[in-house]
């Protein structure tokens, strides 16, 4: 596949020719190549196995790859930020023994943000995400949405110039799987941020995104990309239209290639 | 659809108060019916109204004797506490350390404490080879548990800590330490019991040697003077001591994890 098409937008941070061998053998990335623009939505879609989240992971710094780099542009750090990347895992991750003001005050207890400056933040954090009356619950008084919430909260209290998810959703019921959408999509157009968005949905990764790239497995790589060049806001008539089914079609065609691609690469081999 | 329910909950709470005692009363009905039908003499067997007796008539010395041990036993808890969790710690943040003290904290453990308690008499002032007993028995759950639960810390967690840059004092006072809590405390439960057997222990053994004043100390005593409703009364003594110090440590440990914990939570039927 050629690699990404140029773009207007800056790149914020790129991996390039990233390898990635677990300590057991398995070859999860191979010369994964990504660029990740300033700003833009953008979904990593595959099925099990096509190294998706250890890209997230290797972005983020948690893991290392074996071979090619993480290149961060400078200039596209956004100063107010005191950290340049907010985490979202699968599960919500909460500390249980602490409320929900005390998990959204971490990253910036962390990074050693003055107490008065950090409280006025978390609320801020709260206010985003509609629990302001929560603050003083525990996570496990909550539903399994408003935990994610609380994730999402805590992942943008340090304002960071690049926001990871990773299949955020996949454990939530569809209608709050919904709503959280739509709630995502306007605190990324709010904040003007960027987001990387792991996930195994062809439906989720169309909605939300404005490019789609699509992975294939064995060894992880980068099978193809979809612009989806629909305007946001995006709301319930974007996943009703003609328009969202014909770009879903396409992504499930696309996924249906890859699948396909790594069946054969699989027959190929010895 | 509520109220019965609620009535039915009500009647089963009662139900594990009441059944308990009743099979207390009988029991020393019993007892006390069989010792009196049978003439029992008390250097044999004494009922349960003498030995009630008895633990009034002999509260001033016995009351003494339960303060020595408890004493005993209560700075032997603290230390272990400390001693376990600081150990456990120390072991979490440096492996050499851990590898070199692991296996001795171990034999320390599986050693019979009966069989050390006359040695440390021999090596240690009394007072502190009691105390040493109690030490020793008590401190390697709480050694054990702290150290399962500083490596229970949910890997999540520990990448979102990563990813914030935190150092490793921070990851350990807001995060190890907090994930361990309910493993503590229930090492801590253990051991409570614990330190109480080692000091009893202790006291018995050094009792042989001829000193002593612990409750323990009274029970051998009692015995070579045939006193046996003492032996009963101070043993009672110590059944309590023993349960209150239980249900204070799962106290603590329920006001601690309440709010968040599965263990400590009340289920919602």
């Amino acid at each position: 596949m050629p690699p990404a098409a140029p773009s207007r937008s800056d790149t914020l941070v790129a991996l390039r020719g990233v390898s990635k061998t677990f300590a057991n053998g398995t070859l999860a990335l191979k010369g994964l190549d990504l660029d990740v623009r300033s700003g833009e939505f953008v979904s990593l879609l595959g099925p099990s196995g096509c190294g998706k989240s250890t890209a997230l992971r290797i972005i983020a710094g948690l893991s290392e790859p074996s071979e090619g780099a993480v290149e961060w542009t400078a200039t596209a750090r956004r100063p107010e930020s005191e950290s340049r990347i907010g985490f979202v895992f699968q599960e919500p991750t909460l500390m249980p023994w602490a409320s929900v003001a005390d998990n959204i005050l971490l990253p910036l207890k962390l990074k050693g943000t003055a107490a008065d400056k950090a409280g006025a933040r978390v609320d801020a954090a709260l206010d985003r995400v509609g629990l302001r009356q929560f603050a003083r619950a525990y996570p496990r008084e909550l539903s399994g949405g408003m935990r994610m919430r609380v994730s999402i909260a805590r992942a943008l209290v340090t304002e960071p110039a690049l926001l990871l998810m990773d299949e955020p959703f996949a454990a939530l019921d569809e209608i709050t799987r919904f709503k959280l959408n739509n709630d995502l999509l306007q605190l990324w157009q709010g904040l003007r941020t960027t987001v990387v968005f792991v996930t195994h949905s062809v439906f989720e990764s169309v909605y939300l995104s404005s490019r789609v790239v699509v992975m294939a497995a064995r060894p992880g790589r980068v099978f193809t990309e979809l612009s989806i060049d629909a305007p946001y806001p995006r709301d319930q008539n974007f996943r009703t239209s003609a328009e969202y089914a014909a770009f879903c079609r396409r992504a499930s065609e696309a996924l249906a290639q890859a699948m396909s691609s790594q069946a054969m690469a699989a027959k190929g081999e010895p | 659809m509520n109220a019965p329910r609620s009535t039915r909950e009500h009647r089963e709470r009662m139900l594990r108060i009441a059944l308990p005692i009743v099979v207390l009363a009988l029991g020393l009905a019993l007892w006390e019916a069989t010792v009196r039908i049978e003439n029992i003499p008390p250097y044999v067997l004494p009922g349960p109204a003498l030995i009630l007796r008895t633990l009034v008539a002999d509260w001033a010395l016995l009351f003494q004797s339960l303060l020595v041990t408890l004493t005993t036993t209560v700075e032997g808890f603290l230390l272990a506490t400390l001693g376990g969790i600081g150990l456990a710690v120390l072991f979490n943040q440096s492996r050499l350390v851990e590898y070199s003290l692991y296996p001795y904290a171990v034999i320390l453990q599986v050693t019979p404490i009966v069989a050390v308690a006359p040695l440390l008499l021999i090596y240690l002032p009394q007072q502190a080879a009691v105390l040493a007993c109690a030490w020793i028995v008590a401190f390697f759950p709480v050694l054990a548990n702290t150290t399962l639960g500083l490596n229970s810390v949910d890997r999540n967690l520990a990448d979102l800590f990563a990813l914030y840059g935190a150092s490793r004092g921070e990851i350990l006072w807001n995060l190890k330490l907090p994930s361990a809590l309910p493993y503590i405390l229930g090492g801590l439960r253990i051991a409570g019991g614990l330190s109480l057997i080692g000091a009893v222990v202790a006291e018995i053994a050094a009792g042989s040697a001829g000193a002593g004043s612990g409750l323990a100390y009274r029970i051998a005593e009692s015995g070579y003077r045939l006193n046996i409703p003492r032996m009963f009364a101070a043993l009672l003594l110590l059944s309590v001591a023993g349960i209150v110090i239980f249900y204070l440590l799962s106290l603590v440990n329920y006001l601690a994890l309440r709010r968040w914990h599965e263990s400590a939570l009340e289920a919602e039927r």
